[in-house]
């Protein structure tokens, strides 16, 4: 039998009623002003002047929004060995303030989460330390290296989500061949950083006019693209299920809408800073801009959009990746690759797309919540008796990202500086009080 | 002028400035002392984490013939071969109070990021293979003596594009000065999207004649172990700048230092065409320019200068 796929902290069920917020919930089809009762882990009830249970906060939703809360199938949190970037603790605090209800960590930790004893140990430590429930992804082969499988069946009943080398690619098309026969044995979505190492190679940023300007190496869009096309054949000749990771480029999701077509078991994330930003965002050589895949063209970005709204894409992933302050004090070509993302993957993408009207509301609420079923797990959704995973959200709100300070422990976010709308005020995870901000008032 | 970082933040009449100034140092260069008092009391700082002979020696002269206090400061044998960040180092150094930073890195941006960390005046030596300003305006300076203007003038760059950071801060300078700037090499070390610049874009050097300058790069041995070309040999078949291919009213330029029979055969770099002594010459007055502009000129009210506008007090 199988360990239950996500663990948290010990936390007390929630027991408030939200009134009069504005619920949005595309899935179970509400959409009107109403109040929303939790308790006993559970949405226990919805509907106008509902009776508030024994002992119940009252929280006033007027003006705001009540939406699902959001699931992020990929960030890194850094634990173990990494923890003066980030750990269970501060990601998971960072993923609640973002409204996020659940998220799967990247196992390119030090050492790597290749083995199940690591796994059980890191899922002991989210027991005492996540705030919401959180899922780990082991590694497909041992140590990042590429060149021997780990012991993925064991990994699975330690409760493995599914696995990636993210951060690397899997180079041997062989070994990924082995991967996925090796699934048919164990299961679990195999999640793939697609990179041509030969065609990276030193680069930083996106090969282009931009990286010309600069005489930086550039990472040309078919290093990954050539990969998802590779990649796409292996599985679907195989039968076996992967998940591409952080599309970056046009060529890329025509090759991920190529292989749906042909029926390959094939799913993709996208992430807020490829959708909003381009490599112009790199002219100054800010290393808050320098993550892989690179940022690229605004005609990438677009077919990213496109993905997106037509389900080429099927959600939205922040790869958050802390990095500490002396890491990317550095020139841009020595700093590491990444960008958070957690506490303003919302925000960012209802400010630059919601709001513009490029994507409707509905879409990106789907988008940030459909990551979850991907990897087997259970759906956001507000109705009655469904578990409590809300996120109230002021929509009206304007904040300076990094104003005040992050939830993260690091401060490398893209999105640094920008004046976002959309501030989430509350999230509730799996039925417990996971975030509030600071400045929230309690009616009595 | 608060720092020279590059070339995209100057115009045509801040370059045309800088030469002008840089033509009033000549003379310095002719007298028996061969030293004014411009930045006397000022200290400079050359910090260069490459190795570099000519820069430096000349950016020392420099600042030496502008009666500054130099100190040299190499990055191997130092504190950062300890494990020092770039920032650190910057800040320890600064602690000296140096007024002006002469920086060289491996890394594009970085004497932008290093003029975030100090009050001094940083000048960009060379920051990675992004730009290489004081030679483009020794450059410009050079082919302004020997020219009079660049408006109009055909100029070819011809080589390694890819990894240079003199090509990509020429380009801007030859093209803000009036140029129309050709670059041609082989595919592999023609950066994609170059035409950005404003550049035209050549395989073969076919139509070399048409140039009014051909300013051959140097090409580095390991080129050739990376793949970019199959040999020198094949090279030189293709690119190699000689005496077949220049023509007698051609200008032939050329950074330093040469690898003869390689990018430029032995006949063209004796050749009257060649002005690449003059460039070296050219690089101690400019680099006096550029260290009297972001000092002296900055400051009106350095205690030596009554007026900033003649650059060489008697």
């Amino acid at each position: 039998m199988a360990a239950s796929p996500l663990v948290r902290a010990d936390a007390p069920d929630a027991t408030l009623v939200v009134r009069g917020a504005h619920v949005l919930d595309p899935r179970s089809g509400i959409d009107e002003v109403t109040d929303v009762v939790v308790r006993g882990g559970e949405v226990a009830a919805i509907g106008r002047d509902a009776d508030a249970p024994e002992g119940a906060e009252t929280v006033d939703g007027t003006g705001r929004h009540l939406f699902p809360a959001f699931v992020d199938p990929h960030v890194h949190l850094r634990t173990p060995g990494q923890e003066h970037k980030e750990d269970l603790e501060t990601g998971t605090r960072a993923a609640a303030a973002g409204g996020f209800c659940a998220v799967l960590a990247m196992p390119n930790t030090d050492p790597v989460v290749d083995s199940a004893p690591l796994l059980r140990s890191l899922r002991d430590a989210a027991r005492l330390q996540a705030r919401i429930p959180v899922g780990f992804l082991p590694a497909i082969t041992r140590g990042l290296g590429g060149t021997e499988l780990t012991e993925m069946a064991e990994l699975r009943e330690e409760g493995a989500v599914g696995f990636t080398d993210d951060g690397r690619p899997v180079v041997s098309a062989g070994m990924l061949r082995k991967a996925l026969q090796y699934q048919r044995l164990c299961g679990g979505v195999i999640a793939l950083h697609e990179e041509d190492p030969s065609l990276s190679g030193k680069g930083a940023m996106h090969e282009g006019e931009v990286s010309a300007l600069l005489g930086v190496a550039g990472i040309p869009s078919i290093s990954e693209s050539t990969m998802v096309a590779r990649d796409a054949m292996i599985a679907g000749y195989e039968g076996g299920r992967i998940h591409v990771q952080h599309l970056s480029c046009v060529e890329s999701v025509a090759a991920v809408a190529a292989a749906k077509e042909r029926g390959v078991q094939i799913t993709a994330e996208a992430s807020p800073h490829h959708l909003l930003l381009t490599h112009e965002a790199v002219r100054t050589l800010d290393t808050r801009m320098k993550m892989n895949p690179p940022l690229r063209t605004e005609a990438d970005r677009q077919a990213l959009i496109e993905g997106l709204r037509s389900g080429v894409i099927d959600c939205v992933a922040t790869d958050h990746a802390p990095h500490a302050r002396d890491e990317k004090e550095v020139p841009f070509e020595q700093a590491p690759m990444g960008t958070t993302g957690l506490e303003t993957s919302f925000a960012a993408l209802y400010t630059e797309l919601v709001k513009p009207g490029v994507l409707p509301l509905e879409l990106v609420l789907r988008r940030l919540t459909d990551g979850a079923a991907l990897f087997g797990l259970p759906t956001p959704v507000i109705q009655p008796g469904a578990p409590a995973n809300l996120a109230l959200v002021d929509l009206g709100a304007e904040w300076v990202v990094g104003d005040g300070g992050y939830e993260s422990r690091s401060a490398n976010c893209c999105f640094d500086g920008r004046t976002l709308q959309g501030r989430v005020v509350l999230t509730v995870a799996a039925g417990a009080v996971a975030y509030r901000t600071r400045s929230f008032e309690v009616v009595a | 002028m608060r720092h020279l970082l590059s070339i995209e933040d100057l115009d045509r009449a801040d370059i045309e400035r800088i030469c002008d100034r840089a033509g009033a140092f000549e003379e310095v260069a002719e007298r028996e002392v061969k030293k004014v008092p411009a930045l006397r009391g000022r200290t400079v700082l050359n910090l260069f984490y490459e190795a570099s002979t000519r820069t430096r020696s000349s950016f020392e002269l420099a600042a030496k013939r502008l009666s500054a206090d130099v100190v040299n400061f190499a990055a191997s044998g130092s504190s950062v071969e300890k494990g020092e960040s770039l920032k650190d180092t910057i800040l320890t150094l600064g602690a000296h109070k140096p007024d002006a930073i002469v920086i060289r890195t491996p890394w594009a941006g970085a004497a932008e990021l290093v003029s975030r960390w100090t009050p001094a005046a940083i000048v960009n030596a060379g920051d990675g293979k992004h730009e290489h300003p004081t030679q483009a305006l020794l450059d410009v300076h050079t082919l302004r003596r020997r020219l009079g203007n660049l408006d109009g003038a055909k100029i070819w760059i011809v080589g390694d594009v890819l990894h240079s950071r003199v090509a990509r801060s020429n380009i801007l300078a030859f093209q803000k000065m009036g140029a129309e700037v050709t670059v041609a090499g082989p595919p592999t070390l023609i950066p994609r999207g170059i035409e950005a610049l404003g550049c035209d874009v050549r395989y073969t050097l076919d139509d070399l004649p048409q140039a009014d300058v051909v300013y051959a790069l140097r090409m580095q041995h390991e080129r050739m172990t990376d793949s970019f070309v199959p040999s020198l040999r094949e090279y030189a078949t293709w690119y190699q700048v000689n005496g077949r291919r220049l023509g007698p009213r051609q200008v032939l330029m050329h950074p330093g230092p040469v690898n003869r029979g390689v990018e430029l055969s032995a006949e063209v770099v004796d050749s009257p065409q060649a002005v690449i002594t003059a460039q070296v010459a050219a690089g101690v007055v400019v680099r006096m320019a550029v260290l009297y502009e972001v000092l002296a000129h900055a400051n009106a009210t350095a205690p030596h200068e009554t007026d900033p506008s003649h650059p060489v007090p008697a």
